[in-house]
């Protein structure tokens, strides 16, 4: 899987929840949480929003690696990539 | 007969719009099923029947904004016979004159029971009801010409961007204003709070969510209403309602949770009979009460049940929430966000997570001594979360 396509993933969860969000507005560093006003549901329905897309079950000590957009990408792309060695 | 009247669905709520009826004359019905969806400032409404008998007829029309206790239909009980003389609701006004669409597409071929009234499929009409988009002038291009939610969502991005959300919004504010304006007005508020150890209840959630599948995943919040529950069947005096009649005890403990909405506002439903229901079941029906609550699909019942209310306000980061009762109801609780503390712990002094808990009770039906009773309670709950 392509970065664009975890890219991709990542937005199509985050919409999901909040459909207000404009992609326009995803820089690499913006701070999901802060930026976009999720509450802890609405952070456990992004993570399993990625579970359902990519497969990927992101356990609770790691929920700080998801914390901005490149941080996400780059989690998910290293445990996609564990996940094929 | 029986007459089924437009319900109140909290305080908040004067009048609402009939959207769409679910059952028709002639229809049986058992208790709680679901007969019609009524539009309010907090979205549309499954609104559920109280009483089982056959719909003898419909009083209100779809589409007619209906103050609260309105008969909408007459029930016939299962003991009545058919055909029972009517004499309180007086007959239906006629039908308005036939939308002038209709007319056109009469002149224009199809069949008149088609053209009488364009078919709309429910969700549709639902659709309708929450863009704002007005049917009469919907081109339906569904089958026969129906029309579909697609034909609604296609009128609606056709219109002009002055959407309905603001008005939705503004509507739900000043209904929330009067409401809550009301309550701090009449209700004499008591406040008491405390500070609750969380660590055991962390560790224990800690542990489970790592064996969990991240679809079973429980949140504090659950911990919270399920600990709300457990003090209120330890202090009953909190859950339950002022009247004109004076204080009356809820029957059940059914917790209101409040829920912010995306683009403001707020929506306070009842997650019912939480005391009979495990963890599990409790996460699993407030993940799904959240999500109807914000897409707008709520039933009457959770609209109108709720015993006590809780709002957790710790993801906004705040450390303590003193929360205004919502009426009829008699107490509310306001948790606050998780922080480390340092706390004495065996005469040593430890890091611990804590959470400043409060409850704000009517003084005309709770006393102060209930009310920290019901702290204490919660409290001790919490620090027992394997049986929660």
């Amino acid at each position: 899987m392509t970065r664009d396509e975890i890219r991709n993933a990542v937005i199509q969860a985050l919409t999901n929840i909040a459909p207000e969000i404009d992609p326009q507005d995803l820089q690499p560093d913006t701070v999901l949480r802060q930026e976009f006003d999720l509450d802890s549901m609405d952070f456990l329905n992004f993570v399993i929003g990625l579970h359902d897309t990519l497969g990927v079950d992101v356990p609770e000590s790691d929920y700080v690696k998801l914390a901005t957009m490149k941080g996400a990408v780059q989690y998910l792309e290293s445990k996609l990539n564990d996940r094929l060695e | 007969m029986i007459e089924f009247r437009m319900p109140t669905l909290g305080a908040d709520m004067e009048a609402g719009t009939l959207v769409e009826w679910l059952k028709k004359p002639g229809d049986a019905v058992a208790r709680g099923d679901i007969v019609a969806v009524v539009d309010t400032e907090k979205g549309a409404i499954e609104i559920e029947v109280f009483d089982a008998g056959v719909i003898e007829r419909l009083v209100v029309e779809p589409g007619q904004k209906t103050p609260v206790g309105t008969v909408l239909a007459l029930i016939r009980s299962p003991e009545e016979p058919t055909g029972a003389t009517l004499k309180a609701v007086p007959p239906l006004p006629p039908p308005a004159a036939a939308p002038e669409r209709a007319i056109a597409a009469s002149s224009t071929a199809p069949p008149p029971a088609a053209a009488a009234r364009a078919r709309v499929s429910p969700a549709a009409r639902k659709a309708a009801e929450q863009l704002h988009v007005n049917l009469e002038a919907v081109e339906g291009r569904g089958p026969g010409g129906s029309i579909t939610v697609a034909d609604v969502e296609r009128a609606a991005s056709l219109a002009k961007p002055a959407a309905a959300t603001p008005d939705r919004l503004s509507g739900m504010r000043a209904a929330m204003a009067a409401a809550m304006a009301h309550a701090k007005r009449e209700i004499p508020h008591l406040y008491v709070s405390t500070t609750v150890d969380l660590t055991p209840s962390l560790m224990w959630l800690k542990d489970e969510n790592q064996r969990r599948p991240v679809t079973e995943r429980l949140l504090p919040v659950v911990m919270f209403i399920k600990a709300v529950a457990r003090a209120c069947t330890e202090v009953p005096a909190v859950n339950g309602f002022w009247t004109d009649h004076g204080s009356v005890q809820g029957t059940g403990v059914h917790v209101g949770c409040a829920i912010a909405l995306r683009g403001g506002g707020l929506v306070a439903p009842a997650l019912h009979d939480v005391p009979q229901k495990n963890l599990d079941t409790v996460a699993r029906e407030f993940a799904d009460l959240v999500t109807r609550t914000r897409a707008g699909t709520l039933r009457s019942s959770e609209m109108s049940d709720a015993t006590i209310t809780l709002t957790n306000l710790g993801d906004l980061g705040v450390e303590s929430a003193y929360a205004i009762i919502y009426p009829p109801q008699v107490a509310i609780v306001g948790v606050g966000r998780i922080v480390e503390r340092p706390w004495v712990v065996d005469g040593r002094i430890e890091p611990r997570s804590v959470i400043t808990v409060s409850m704000s009770a009517d003084h005309r039906a709770v006393d102060g001594r209930s009310a920290g009773s019901f702290l204490t309670a919660f409290d001790r709950a919490l620090q027992a979360p394997d049986k929660l």
